[in-house]
């Protein structure tokens, strides 16, 4: 794993390398004091941080700090009690869950959802069909359109397949895709709807490490490709190893926030950690 | 790559040897090169245009009903297909489940009859196809009316509004003046068209011009139908099926597919219903009981639901076994006064050797398979 080939996003009031522009520190996301409350669970207490363009945060905290409820509050499953989350500049709160993926957020999740008896193809497709327009009577009648926006889906749900590397399941249901192969396809999926901002829950989960390795190299390539990643993960190491910069919950929470070494020697977040062994791997 | 474990590969049964078998069938037809498959599709639309005729069927051996008229009877099966299509978008594609999709067929058939019939209070007496598209568009309309406010919400609800749906359509058409009650309407016009001589192409005897106009119109809906299913729109659908939350997620408007897939089916409901009043001559309110949602439905699964050759096939077999226990006696009593009775063993049978229907939806299959894959794991 090399640090080296990264420049780190850093926030506003860090020293900013040479080679940050302008637009590498516009926000994307803020999440603005939010509080989600579940009856008498505070799922998220006051968390506030922001998202930077192009940038990889990293999204930490042991289990039960609401990394993955702060997802849900973000792409509209969950309204947020107080406080707001702005999109490029717009709040998500009142929008609907498919307007927020149009705007350029897109997820994957930690229990896999994947659509189980499309293929691995159709899953994408799905995706892909996020920004289509096609409508029954345009379908039913075949009109130029529906040809346009198939073949284009079509084209960019088989590149999107091979760019993950399963491209040779392409046909194959998507249950029938071995669990690795379920989670790159997620992360297909997600990308097929133009994301600006690519939220990936747990991706490396039940991963071996030269997966996992594997997966750190395709979270960079998507950067580079300009999408900016909101990343949720256990394993530190890796962790470490890709984030520009790192948010720590715990107990809904924000513990922490700053660059991977700052957060590492931490003394919150190690003792945060330190209770729960299974996640030091 | 795997991280899962596989179950453990258990040894062959006769009954998996069977399901291979089958499922030989559906791999060979998807593989056999596209003029061979045109052939056969091509043959079978010839044999179900020759069916009704006498010179025809009489040489097929126990396939026409000995009990009615096997051309009124071909008729009806030809209805209930044309239903079976529509409700499968509802039901099998979308994943709704719809129990009083006859409401809507009612929609259509008691539209036809109100602006067609001279024993209607309206007096309109137009022209049967001049309505045809009023009764379909009514249709679609009450689909919708239907579905906005309760295809927002999850789970059974859309079952019960549905079954209140159709039982309140056939209250109104039992007890409310204008929908005439038992008496009905009568008088209800033909399609149009004459032979040269004069005499009309739709009388009041002869079935099978009624009938080949359904079997065109079949044709036509599910040419329809493929269409939406291998697009964006079947994609959509088939993806709340699956999974609404993550279709939302992944972008899909799934309120306002959820009321195409409604209102479409709806639709096909209506044209049947058109289709069926315009045959009959004759609407009143028993030809509208609640049974013919529940044996439509069971068609539909009976049949394999999301594939459309599956609910064709279920539609047809179920209306047609009903029809053919007419005029059989066993030990003195008629076989068709116990239809139902031996309906519901059929199915219980089916469920329980080949719950993913006659011809299933090939991701049906798949799933089904791997549910029993997910037992033996837990054995
Ligand atoms: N729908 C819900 N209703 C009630 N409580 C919930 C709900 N969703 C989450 N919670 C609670 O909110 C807290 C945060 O859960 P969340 O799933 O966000 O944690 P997480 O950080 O993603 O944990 P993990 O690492 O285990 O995935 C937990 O205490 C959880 O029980
Ligand atoms: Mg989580």
């Amino acid at each position: 794993m090399s640090d080296t080939e990264q420049t780190p996003a850093v926030p506003a009031q860090a020293a900013a390398p040479a080679v940050e522009t302008v637009d590498e520190r516009e926000p994307l996301l803020e999440v603005d004091h939010v509080t989600l409350r579940f009856g008498g669970v505070v799922a998220l207490n006051d968390v506030d941080f922001t998202l930077y363009k192009g940038e990889i945060l990293g999204l930490i905290g042991p289990n039960g700090a609401g990394k993955t409820t702060c997802f849900n509050a973000m792409t509209g499953i969950y309204q947020p009690t107080e406080g707001q989350i702005r999109f490029r500049g717009q709040k998500i709160s009142g929008k609907k869950r498919h307007q927020i993926t149009r705007m350029g957020m897109a997820r994957t999740f930690q229990n896999i959802r994947l659509f189980p008896e499309m293929t691995a193809l159709e899953n994408v497709q799905v995706g892909a069909d996020a920004h289509h327009k096609t409508s029954v009577i345009s379908a039913l009648l075949r009109l130029p359109r529906h040809w346009k926006e198939e073949r284009e889906g079509r084209e960019k749900a088989e590149r999107l397949l091979e760019f993950v590397g399963i491209s040779n399941r392409m046909h194959e249901f998507a249950r029938n895709l071995s669990y690795g192969e379920q989670r790159r396809l997620e992360i297909a999926r997600a990308l097929a709807t133009d994301p600006a901002l690519l939220c990936l829950d747990e991706p490396a989960a039940g991963f071996n490490p030269a997966e996992k390795e594997e997966l750190l190299q395709l979270i960079r390539q998507i950067r580079d490709q300009g999408v900016t990643v909101l990343l949720i993960e256990h394993d530190m190491r890796l962790v470490m190893g890709v984030t520009d910069r790192i948010v720590v919950l715990e107990f809904g929470k924000k513990i922490a926030e700053g660059l991977p070494a700052e957060v590492r020697d931490n003394p919150k977040v190690v003792a945060a950690y330190l209770g729960v062994p299974d996640d030091a791997a | 790559m795997t991280t899962t474990i596989d179950p453990p590969e258990r040894r062959e049964t006769a009954a998996d040897k069977l399901r291979q078998g089958r499922h030989a069938i559906s791999e060979r037809w998807h593989h056999a090169p596209r003029w061979v498959r045109w052939v056969l599709l091509v043959a079978v639309i010839a044999f179900f245009y020759a069916l009704p005729n006498k010179e025809f069927y009489q040489y097929l051996g126990p396939i026409p009903t000995p009990g009615a008229n096997f051309t009124q009877v071909m008729f009806t099966v030809s209805i209930y297909v044309l239903l079976a299509v529509g409700l499968n978008i509802v039901v099998g594609f979308a994943g709704l489940l719809d129990l009083g999709y006859f409401g809507f067929f009612a929609v259509g058939a008691y539209t036809v009859a109100v602006l067609t019939s001279p024993s209607s209070d309206v007096k309109t007496l137009w022209p049967w196809l001049l309505v045809v598209p009023i009764a379909i568009a009514l249709t679609m309309v009450s689909g919708v009316m239907l579905g906005t406010p309760t295809l927002r919400l999850r789970g059974d609800y859309l079952a019960l509004v549905t079954l209140g749906f159709a039982e309140m359509i056939r209250i109104a058409a039992v007890s409310s003046e204008f929908l005439k009650g038992q008496r009905g309407f009568n008088q209800i016009p033909h399609p149009p068209g004459e032979y040269a001589d004069g005499r009309p192409w739709f009388g009041v005897l002869d079935a099978r011009p009624y009938y080949w106009l359904v079997l065109t119109l079949i044709i036509l809906v599910v040419i329809g139908v493929r269409n939406l299913t291998h697009s964006r729109v079947g994609r959509a659908w088939i993806s709340i099926r699956e999974d609404e939350d993550a279709a939302q997620l992944m972008g899909v408007p799934t309120f306002k597919f959820k009321l195409w897939a409604f209102a479409s089916g709806a639709a096909i409901a209506g044209l049947a219903g058109a289709l069926f009043a315009g045959k009959q001559n004759f609407v009143n309110s028993q030809n509208f009981e609640l049974l013919n949602s529940i044996i439509i439905l069971a068609a539909v699964i009976f049949g394999g639901s999301g594939n459309i050759v599956g609910a064709i096939v279920g539609g047809g077999l179920v209306a047609y076994m009903i029809e053919r226990f007419r005029g059989i006696e066993l030990f003195g009593v008629e076989l068709y006064e116990y239809r139902f009775l031996f309906f519901g063993l059929v199915l219980v049978v089916m469920m329980i050797f080949r719950p993913q229907g006659l011809i299933p939806n090939r991701r049906r299959a798949a799933e089904f398979k791997d549910r029993r894959k997910e037992v033996i794991v837990g054995e």
